[in-house]
């Protein structure tokens, strides 16, 4: 008898597997039309923030598209884009931005929105950085008192902008023992800063989502430089027929949207107690952080 | 039944050719089997045995050959899983599957796909039959290397198979236990008149359950014939060392009369043997009015058979068929063939001792362990080793 | 330790409240890990059989290849999975990348070198007398096969725990292939590498957590299947 249970057993979990694989060819086939489909690439603080989830269920129950978020650094997401794997890109990557554009691999770059971005450290603040106005200031004092700077290391928009930052200071950071590169997300990077006390470039919202566990402060804020500023841009049709052009453009259009900036503008406030993004569609770019 | 029977062989292999790695293991002109029949193949390890046994069951590649099952060809006539269908095979390792012992024996039934209700009995009968229906719901793993056997052999009969080969199958077992488990295979075997060839590498066992047997060495069968007469009639040196002739030397005849050969040892092949005797009795062999070859450095044995004068020959003796009595024996009345001879070494053979000693040339006796006592046999001890005319087996050099 | 705590508490309060999000994801990675062993169980299985029970030339190598695949390490598979699913890729035109199907395809990448290895040493394992022993019962070479199979289903099942194991728990080749796409491609290990970095600690425990009892339980089942197998 003993025999014939384990036997039913096994033959019980085969039974499972097969209806598992009978419930997913049904689940793993594309629910939508095949040009219904979006792939959005974007950066990791989009999707870490949660403002994606707000929004792409918004845009995917109007539309009818189904968006497949990819969120990766500024840097790859660019990258899919230059390879016609993407169909629209949300990015925070001026200068990058601005090459993929001139290298004709995008179409139609808009201001969506910003934020901005913070230098975040110890409370004891060892640099003394928190009396200095201007972000290249503050990196000088990090790397004369040799206090432990963690970069993400990881060609997202984040690391760009803390590249642009260093050069401003005239600084050459990399190979320095006090330089560290995680090579991971920000909410990561975050993390190891606060385990070794040290200081970082974040991004406003990121830092808002994790404060209550880092015990890392705001040094210094508020510099035009460190705007953090978001575009949508269309992949190229004309070189990667491939692309979903519609719905790229759907995407792009839903993203400046006066709903949709409304949304964006109101977007955290209930959780952070203060937004996370500021809306831009309207304006231009010089008029940002005025 | 035996080979000389009028009845059509059940399995006959002819010309069978087996290559290993490049080397031929096995090359056996004809080999066949009626009705009926048990054959032993015995054979010492790597004879060839159980390739023998896996070439005709058709259970490897046949390098070249062909096998002929009830006159069908197998390969044209008959397939080989149909042939297969036909026969069984215990292995030395009792193989069996990691479930009871019931579906064990049931397994070769199930394979052929028959109904559980038939299968029900037949298992059953067999399981009896092996005295094994007790452990019908034990696990295989947890049986002893006899019951084990006993499953093992149980599955094989299950199937009723037209013919039956056992690769060692008692190999791996315990004197006590092997004995009781040949017992109940010989029964079975008789009672169900089932053809069956045997592998084994004891002479004993080939002994008690076959009609022939079969000598393999080097991949050839070297005799075959009924038990009795490769026991005791050896076609060479190495059947009759095979078989248990421990006694063999080189000798020569002299004259033959009535079927009565005198046969003088050629001394000059066991120089160590001469020069471990005593002077005086290298010197003087006892006095043989036979005797009158002018070699008289030789001994000379009397044999009962056919000789030339003038021929070589090796004479073999079983240990059995030697006897020992203490001291230096001069009456020679109750055997033709005595001789003084100083024992080398005494070994221990199961129930019996096994007395070695030089007589002139090497001598091997089995006693008992009251005889060992009651001679007072030790090693450098004399005594009077004799034969009968008749236990010397001669086999004539090629 | 606190966050762990208070992990382990969420964890619980998303099992009990049967959190709809957490149970779809849950689901999502019972499926697709699965599938993806049940299809690596037929692969590996069929192929380790077939090359435990025949030699041929170049078999060293293949039994190389196949121990060096239980070891592939899951990003590799899934940037070649990647490079090859892309759109402008040689599957290109399936349009599977970023999909279920997609991570499933990996995964059974990962897994069935693992099924495929066990199931070599497993059958190589058994006497190799039994396979002639099961010749001479009558079997085709099917049955001969399907015996052995029977024979070795202890390790077997190993294999499923091994291969199951190694696909449930991998994150590099899933958030590759498959995005992390909430809803559709998330998936409990891509699901708490994205908490963590979000800083979202505690539901990265508590996902952590379900992850582990998962694995737990069905490696429970599968090891009492084998325990009563095995003679008392």
């Amino acid at each position: 008898m003993k025999r014939l249970t384990s036997l039913t057993c096994y033959y019980y979990l085969i039974f499972t597997l097969l209806i598992l694989v009978g419930v997913n060819t049904v689940n793993a086939a594309p629910a939508q039309p095949k040009q219904k489909n979006i792939i959005l690439a974007t950066t990791t603080s989009t999707q870490d923030t949660g403002l994606l989830d707000v929004l792409i269920p918004i845009f995917e129950k109007k539309t009818g598209y189904f968006v497949k978020t990819i969120a990766v650094g500024s840097g790859q997401a660019m990258t899919m884009g230059a390879k016609g794997e993407a169909d629209v890109l949300l990015v925070h990557s001026q200068a990058a931005e601005k090459k993929f554009m001139t290298d004709g691999n995008g179409v139609n770059r808009r201001l969506v929105m910003h934020n901005d971005f913070i230098i975040v450290g110890p409370p004891s603040d060892p640099a003394t950085i928190r009396q200095s106005k201007k972000a290249a200031e503050g990196f000088k004092k990090i790397s004369m008192t040799k206090a432990l700077f963690v970069s993400r290391g990881d060609n997202s928009g984040t690391n760009a902008k803390e590249n642009e930052v260093w050069k401003a200071a005239g600084i050459q950071p990399e190979g320095q023992k006090w330089y560290q590169q995680t090579g991971l997300g920000m909410g990561q990077t975050l993390g190891v800063t606060a385990e070794k006390k040290g200081y970082t470039l974040a991004d406003r919202g990121t830092y808002l989502a994790m404060k209550k566990n880092l015990g890392l402060d705001i040094l210094l804020e508020g510099d035009g430089v460190l705007l953090n500023i978001y575009h949508v841009i269309e992949v190229n049709h004309a070189k990667w027929p491939k692309v979903n052009a519609a719905g790229a453009k759907a995407f792009a259009d839903f993203m400046i949207s006066k709903q949709t900036q409304a949304t964006i503008k109101t977007f955290g406030i209930e959780k952070f107690g203060s937004p996370l993004f500021f809306p831009d569609a309207e304006k231009k770019i010089e008029d940002l952080g005025k | 039944m035996t080979a000389n029977g009028p009845s059509m062989p059940i399995l006959q292999g002819e010309n069978i050719q087996v290559q290993r790695g490049g080397k031929r293991i096995l090359d056996v002109s004809s080999f066949r089997i009626v009705p009926g029949e048990v054959v032993s193949v015995i054979g010492p390890n790597g004879a060839g045995k159980t390739t023998l046994l896996q070439a005709l069951s058709q259970l490897i590649h046949l390098g070249k050959g062909v096998i002929y099952f009830q006159g069908k060809k197998i390969g044209a006539d008959m397939t080989p899983l149909d042939y297969r269908r036909c026969l069984a095979m215990v292995f030395q390792e009792a193989l069996l599957f990691d479930t009871t012992v019931y579906a064990n024996v049931a397994s070769g039934l199930k394979i052929r796909g028959l109904k559980s209700s038939e299968i029900f009995s037949i298992v059953n009968t067999r399981l009896e039959q092996f005295g094994i229906g007790h452990l019908r719901d034990r696990s295989a793993k947890t049986l002893s290397g006899g019951e084990a056997q006993r499953t093992s052999l149980a599955r094989a009969f299950a199937i009723q198979p037209q013919l039956l080969f056992l690769d060692e199958p008692f190999a791996a077992l315990d004197p006590p236990t092997r004995e009781a488990l040949l017992e109940d295979l010989n029964r079975v075997l008789r009672a169900s008149g089932m053809t069956a060839i045997m592998a084994t590498h004891d002479q004993v066992e080939a002994l008690r359950l076959s009609d022939r047997i079969a000598v393999m060495n080097e991949g050839r069968v070297v005799q075959i014939g009924p038990a009795a007469e490769v026991m005791n009639h050896p076609v060479d040196e190495f059947v009759a060392s095979f078989v248990g002739m421990e006694t063999i030397f080189e000798g020569k005849v002299v004259n033959c009369e009535r079927g009565t050969a005198m046969i003088t040892v050629n001394r000059s092949a066991y120089p160590a043997a001469a020069d471990a005797l005593p002077i005086s009795m290298t010197a003087a062999p006892l006095p043989m009015a036979e005797a009158t070859d002018t070699d008289m450095n030789g001994l000379i044995i009397e044999v009962s058979g056919q000789a030339k004068a003038g021929e070589q020959l090796l004479c073999c003796i079983r240990p059995e068929h030697v006897t020992l009595s203490p001291g230096v024996r001069t009456d020679r009345s109750s055997a033709r063939n005595a001789f003084p001879a100083v024992i080398s070494r005494i070994s221990p053979a199961g129930a019996f001792y096994k007395v070695h000693m030089n007589g002139g040339f090497p001598l091997v006796a089995y006693v008992t362990v009251q005889s060992i006592e009651d001679l007072d046999l030790r090693v450098g001890a004399t005594v009077t080793a004799s034969f009968k005319a008749t236990a010397v087996h001669l086999i004539r050099r090629g | 330790m606190d966050i762990i705590i208070e992990g382990i508490k969420q964890a619980l309060s998303l099992l009990i409240s049967l959190d709809p999000e957490v149970m779809g994801i849950t689901w999502l990675s019972l499926k697709v890990s699965g599938t993806a062993t049940l299809i690596s169980l037929f692969i590996g299985i069929g192929i380790g059989t077939a090359v435990a029970l025949t030699s041929f030339p170049g078999r060293q190598i293949v039994v190389s290849l196949i121990n060096t695949g239980m070891a592939l390490p899951p990003v590799v598979v899934g940037l070649f999975v990647t490079i090859f699913l892309w759109r402008n890729g040689p599957f290109g035109a399936l349009e599977i990348l970023y999909t279920p199907m997609a991570i499933i395809i990996a995964q059974t990448i990962i897994a069935t070198p693992i099924v495929m290895g066990i199931t070599l040493a497993a059958m190589q394992q058994l006497p190799r007398k039994l396979r002639l022993q099961i010749l001479a019962l009558g079997a085709t070479r099917f049955q001969m096969v399907w015996l052995l199979i029977k024979e070795a289903k202890l390790s077997l099942m190993a294999a499923v725990m091994a291969g199951f194991g190694g696909v449930i728990s991998e994150v590099g080749a899933s958030i590759m292939v498959g995005g992390n796409i909430k809803g559709y491609t998330r998936v409990l290990t891509t699901a708490t590498v994205m908490e963590t970095s979000k800083g979202n600690f505690d539901v990265a425990i508590a996902l952590g957590v379900i992850l582990l009892l998962f694995a737990f339980a069905i490696n429970l089942v599968l090891t009492r299947v084998q325990q009563r197998e095995r003679p008392r």
